[in-house]
């Protein structure tokens, strides 16, 4: 009977609180087993409800929760064998850390002296040894953050559900507790998902990314084609990275089309996945931040650079690798260059100078 | 025990609000601002306008047996205190002292324990959750007198024996229920209910979380409940008055003291009952520190 598949699959799982509007809107997913996947919107999209759902401690109105071939809907956390893990690490305020993970085995009738040795392993895989007989009250954050997740873990779940585990920490910590989330995935080797509303968090970490918007998923994919092929325009601005650019479609010329623009030479974009493109139709393309090169007016545009956008410099901020360089490429829309800290400094703008955005045809990026 | 009351939420107060308030007062050159002889006069007039009078009592007690009941002195023994176990006349101390303490037991048992189930369901809103909060309050509004007599009267018209442990526990209860009931509020307010969610995640049974979590984590608000049970019931005079029936509690016995005795060991009654009082507060406030201390010590290892 002990199935240890973590493998997850939502059929059309809604949500509502109130029964007039779905907080999670007909969710259809599959995340594999051992995976580790991001749920990444903005609050209030519905991708801590769904967390919660797959963890026992809300109910779908509607769909199924399918964990390792089971549908377990209407099942307690403990028989679905999931942990999870909550926002503010809720760690029992009375008791000291090596009891707090010996909790879910004391529940379970283990005698004393077995729990308690089962607890220091875990003590000893998350390194808090020294600190076994302290309260949670005396710990930092990032130490608290461990016993919850050691907490969690002590229960052998096939899922471990992470709610926002590292909104607590300073910006420091997170970076290095974010790593070691990732190590304990991989020893574990169990299903994590984990809901963020922090883009970097979720690259950086994610086998698999769901980017969600009012209850519905937009785009599920590894982290680099979220980010570097997001389908649509919200995908693209809520990852971040890629500058999105609208226009009337001018002509379609066999793989590409060209985009209407202020420009005198329009935007060609490659065809790529979109199929079907007529003339008149109103499209987004994304550009990436890094693919878009400045050139002073009058010098030539690098080889396979065939769109030039005259722009004025608006701000400038120098981030240590790169220079994050703002326009006004676009009338309403932001636009920003990343140059290469080198480059730039080869040749600095100052803002208000005019310079021509350009880019290799190949890397516009038509969007649904 | 209005220490207690008075020390909860102080305690998060003074924490948040000290920098501040040494802040606030005008600066001094190496002494303290004049603000502060002004305020601390008038908090030991405070504190000889409360306890004097108590004193008053506490002293006249130990006077000897040419003792009368007004100042001035007259010598100073225990005469008093031995007349009060061993005179007759006195009335029945021994006998109303036994009561009154096995009253308050029973109200703070009972106390306790509704408060709690009170906390609980007031967790979430309910239909009509305002209605029976109001009617809850609304016998702390009635006046002791009344209710004490509405008792009694109820008891006589459904034939039955007014005693302390029936128709007196009933009206003191209804005194003791809805401040038990305010102070469970503010206690539970304190309890971050993702603990709850905390313990079903790792399979604990609803009984589990109360008791594993719950209970222990609330344990000095319930401390505190208990303790107000207590001395409400202890010293509770006018809901008793018209129910307790033929035996008195300590609080009727001294009233009718008052009434017959003429002698200082009224005083010396008085003074008696004032130590059972505050060996109850000091248990129970030792009990919350000690469980304070445990979690601290156990916290060092």
């Amino acid at each position: 009977m002990k199935n240890d598949r973590g493998d997850i699959e939502l059929a059309g799982v809604c949500k509502s609180f109130d029964g007039v509007t779905n907080v999670v809107d007909g969710v259809n997913l599959r995340i594999a087993d051992g995976a580790y996947c991001c749920f990444i919107g903005p609050s209030g999209c519905g991708k801590t409800t769904i967390l919660r759902m797959i963890a026992g401690h809300e109910d779908p109105t509607a769909g199924e929760i399918v964990i390792g071939g089971q549908n377990v809907v209407g099942l307690a956390p403990m028989q679905r064998r999931t942990a999870m893990m909550f926002q503010s690490y809720a760690l029992f305020p009375h008791l000291t850390v090596r009891e707090n993970i010996a909790f879910a085995l004391r529940v379970r009738g283990q005698s004393k002296t077995d729990r308690l040795r089962a607890a220091d392993a875990m003590i000893e895989k998350v390194r808090l040894t020294q600190f076994a007989d302290r309260l949670p009250a005396q710990l930092s954050g990032g130490q608290q953050q461990r016993v919850a997740l050691a907490r969690a873990a002590i229960t052998e779940p096939r899922v471990l559900l992470l709610d926002e585990p590292l909104s607590a920490l300073d910006e420091q910590l997170r970076v290095q507790m974010r790593q070691e989330l990732r190590r304990m995935q991989q020893e574990l080797g169990i299903t994590f998902i984990h809901v963020t509303h922090t883009q970097l968090e979720a690259i950086a970490l994610a086998d698999l990314v769901v980017v969600m918007e009012q209850g519905k998923i937009k785009q599920a994919g590894a982290a680099r084609d979220v980010y570097a092929h997001p389908h649509d325009r919200y995908v693209a601005e809520f990852m971040g990275g890629q500058n999105v650019l609208s226009g009337r479609v001018e002509k379609v010329n066999g793989a590409s089309f060209t985009l209407a623009q202020a420009a005198p030479s329009g935007i060609e974009v490659p065809l790529q996945a979109r199929s079907t493109v007529n003339v008149g139709d109103k499209v987004d393309i994304a550009v990436r931040r890094d693919d878009v090169a400045l050139v002073r007016p009058g010098r030539d545009l690098p080889p396979g650079y065939t769109t030039s956008l005259p722009s004025r410099v608006l701000a400038i901020e120098y981030q240590g690798y790169f220079v994050k360089v703002m326009l006004d490429t676009v009338p309403d829309d932001e636009f920003v260059a990343y140059v290469p800290e080198k480059t730039f400094f080869a040749d600095p703008f100052t803002v208000g100078d005019v310079v021509m955005a350009t880019w290799a045809t190949g890397s516009a990026l038509p969007l649904a | 025990m209005s220490a207690v009351l008075a020390d909860m939420p102080k305690a998060d107060i003074s924490k948040t609000t000290t920098p501040a308030s040494t802040k606030a007062i005008a600066p001094s050159k190496g002494g303290r601002p004049w603000t502060f002889y002004v305020l601390a006069t008038l908090f030991a007039a405070y504190v000889i306008a409360l306890y004097g009078p108590m004193f008053c009592i506490y002293i006249l007690s130990f006077q000897d047996i040419r003792g009368g009941l007004v100042f001035p002195m007259k010598g100073h023994s225990l005469h008093w205190f031995v007349d009060l176990f061993t005179q007759a006349r006195t009335g029945d101390v021994k006998g109303s002292f036994d009561r009154s303490i096995k009253l308050a037991v029973i109200v703070t048992v009972i106390t306790v324990v509704v408060s709690f189930l009170a906390g609980l369901g007031f967790r979430k809103r309910f239909r009509g959750d305002t209605f029976v909060f109001y009617m809850m309050i609304g016998s702390l509004v009635a006046p002791g007198l009344v209710l004490g007599l509405g008792t009694g009267l109820l008891f006589q018209a459904l034939g039955l024996d007014a005693s302390w442990y029936t128709s007196a526990l009933g009206a003191q209860l209804s005194w003791t229920l809805p401040f038990g009931v305010l102070v469970m509020f503010a206690v539970m307010s304190r309890f971050n209910h993702v603990w709850e969610e905390a313990a079903y995640d790792l399979g604990a049974s609803r009984w589990q979380s109360i008791w594993l979590v719950m209970i222990p984590v609330l344990a000095p608000g319930l401390v505190a409940v208990a303790l107000f049970g207590f001395t409400l019931s202890y010293d509770e005079f006018a809901r008793s008055l018209q129910t307790a029936g033929s035996l008195n509690t300590l609080p009727l016995e001294i009233w009718s003291m008052t009434l017959n005795v003429t002698s200082p060991s009224l005083y010396a009654l008085g003074t008696v009952t004032t130590i059972v009082s505050f060996v109850v507060i000091g248990a129970s406030l030792g009990t919350i520190v000690l469980i304070q201390k445990k979690r601290g010590s156990q916290a060092k290892g």
